[in-house]
């Protein structure tokens, strides 16, 4: 069933439409920062974005933080909100399930396909990233000397590969908690894009929350508390406090909402 | 003989509305059922309980001899449906959807797919089609590729939810025409619809839902014998009158309803009684007229002069609450 959802995925221009859109912004930023050469002030702007004129090879994480914590959520919401909500209104959803398909078979196919966009956009963007930076952009410090951490010693090349890699992954995991969301709300609307805005809704109102000091009690547990936690994976020695709690954070999301998922759309009644 | 469709009290309730109430479906294997009531009456939610999509709310169903929902995978490869309208994703072509849905769920085999998919196109005649998206199809082909859908697995029983919908009258007689053969075949048929002739020229029995009741379920042979009436048609109409008097039930015009079974006999007298006879024939009524008599949602006319129970008794219990 996966395979069948991967077909699915892949073959749809709305895919690579979407990614391409989601890899646009990084790839206007970089190309101005080249052409104009002003980019902002050591911590000031998304994170890395000051030192990219310096190591382009920074770009991609650069890219990474400037698509992350609305772009890339974005594209993640309408991705998933469309998982079961869009084949209900298409009226694919109960062929899919006479086939037979179990339900459960049937959300992990999504989520499983989810997973896979999103790991497809981070991709591209950081390839593209990577290009750009490359090509346009600073290339001081590609050399063995390695680069600048953010705490201000050097990082060797396989040591910045190796955390790079890392960081990826660490987005996508965030990614997931909210695709999860979005499967969930998916299962309990009828429309794909009320599943999406909702998810929109769940992490903006979150971000909201964050910049209040009276949520303090909540702060923690808010779904986008440690999403740009993956800088710290630039810090020498890396700052794992805030990483394992986003990691824990959003696997509880991922597992708390997949059950609501499941347990929501196990007994549903598809009457579209 | 088995059932390939057996449902006891079989009910369901949306919140407080009650949709199905106390269903006692009997398809017998090798039937082409028809399912017939008018719009809103239940039929849909039945086929979607009987095919695991709706949960009853109290009664059981089984499918193939097996119950539904707990045994839907192994029950479900053996059974092809289309459930009102057919549905596609529409930027792939038929074929690739046909593909897609084969490769889903338990027992899918890549082997043969490719062959698997033509054989299902030729049958519903699609076999030459291009490879243009099915958002470029029209109604009729989208009816085709879903009727192609619910054969690809070659299923031992169909259930099919307003088959003919969207087609031309060339393309109704070809779907019937298909699954009569299907039928012949051995394939279970069971076919929900409103359109009453669809179901007369084709159904060896059928069932009527009246407001999520089982108001009937009878072969149509049964239902369809003569009624014990004759209709006469002559331009003597004062003589024939006189000379049939109380045997007579109505007479409209030179249209003239006689209680007697006997046709031949009929004709005799007239005859011997210088009726002139421009027309004499047994009557017997329409499935129209049965259906209209059943659910009383039509015309009052037939209710009066057509009751429920005439032509033998249903052969299962009717519309009994759970």
């Amino acid at each position: 069933m996966i395979a069948v959802e991967l077909r699915k995925l892949l073959r749809s221009r709305r895919t690579w439409a979407t990614i391409l859109l989601v890899d646009a912004l990084p790839t206007l930023v970089g190309v101005l920062l080249a052409v104009t050469d002003l980019g902002p002030r050591p911590g000031e702007g998304p994170a890395f974005l000051s030192a990219v004129l310096t190591d382009g090879t920074l770009f991609p994480l650069a890219a990474l933080a400037i698509v992350l914590p609305l772009f890339l959520p974005i594209a993640v919401a309408i991705t998933a909100g469309e998982a079961v909500a869009g084949e209900a209104a298409a009226g694919t959803l109960r062929y899919v399930l006479v086939r037979p398909v179990s339900r459960l078979r049937f959300l992990v196919a999504k989520l499983a396909s989810v997973l896979v966009f999103v790991v497809l956009t981070v991709l591209v963007v950081a390839v593209t990233a990577y290009v750009l930076g490359v090509l346009l952009l600073g290339d001081q410090s590609v050399t063995t000397a390695g680069t600048t951490s953010v705490s201000g010693s050097s990082l060797s090349t396989p040591e910045l590969v190796g955390r790079t890699f890392l960081a990826l992954g660490y987005a996508i995991l965030c990614m997931l908690g909210v695709a999860t969301i979005a499967l969930f709300l998916s299962t309990c609307v009828a429309s794909p894009l009320g599943a999406a805005l909702g998810t929109m809704a769940v992490f903006v109102g979150s971000a909201l929350l964050l910049t209040l000091d009276a949520s303090d009690a909540v702060r923690d547990y808010l779904p986008t508390r440690y999403w740009l936690a993956f800088v710290d994976l630039f810090r020498d020695p890396i700052l794992w406090r805030d990483l394992q709690a986003g990691v824990l954070l959003q696997v509880a999301y991922v597992a708390v909402f997949f059950a609501a998922a499941w347990a929501n759309f196990a007994t549903k009644d598809v009457a579209d | 003989m088995t059932t390939a469709i057996r449902t006891r009290g079989l009910t369901k309730y949306y919140g407080g509305f009650l949709a199905v109430d106390g269903l006692d479906l009997e398809v017998h294997e090798g039937d082409v059922y028809g399912f017939l009531g008018a719009n809103g009456s239940g039929k849909t939610t039945t086929v979607r309980m009987l095919l695991g999509l709706v949960l009853a709310t109290s009664g059981t169903a089984e499918v193939l001899g097996r119950a539904m929902p707990g045994a839907a995978h192994d029950v479900l490869p053996e059974v092809g449906a289309m459930i009102e309208a057919p549905a596609a994703y529409p930027h792939l072509s038929g074929r690739a959807n046909l593909a897609l849905f084969d490769a889903m769920g338990r027992g899918s085999r890549r082997r043969g797919r490719a062959g698997r998919v033509d054989d299902a196109l030729d049958r519903v005649g699609l076999g030459g089609v291009d490879g243009r998206p099915v958002r470029a199809y029209s109604l009729g082909m989208r009816q085709r590729l879903g009727l192609a859908n619910a054969l690809i697995r070659q299923p031992r029983l169909l259930v099919l939810d307003e088959p003919t919908n969207g087609l031309d009258p060339q393309g109704i007689r070809d779907i019937r025409a298909l699954l009569l053969e299907l039928n012949a075949a051995g394939t279970t048929v069971f076919v929900s619809s409103h359109l009453l002739l669809e179901i007369e020229q084709m159904c060896t029995r059928v069932g009527v839902l009246d407001r999520g009741r089982l108001v009937l379920q009878q072969h149509l042979d049964d239902l369809r014998s003569p009624t014990g009436r004759v209709v006469l048609r002559t331009r003597d109409v004062a003589d024939a009158r006189r000379l049939l008097d109380h045997r007579i039930d109505e007479a409209v015009g030179e249209r003239i309803v006689v209680r007697d079974g006997d046709a031949a006999a009929l004709a005799a007298e007239l005859v011997a009684a210088g009726v002139r006879v421009d027309e004499l024939v047994a009557e017997r009524r329409s499935l129209e007229e049965i259906v209209l008599a059943a659910t009383g949602a039509g015309s009052d006319t037939f209710a009066r002069t057509s009751p429920v129970d005439a032509g033998g008794a249903p052969t299962g219990p009717t519309g009994v609450p759970a």
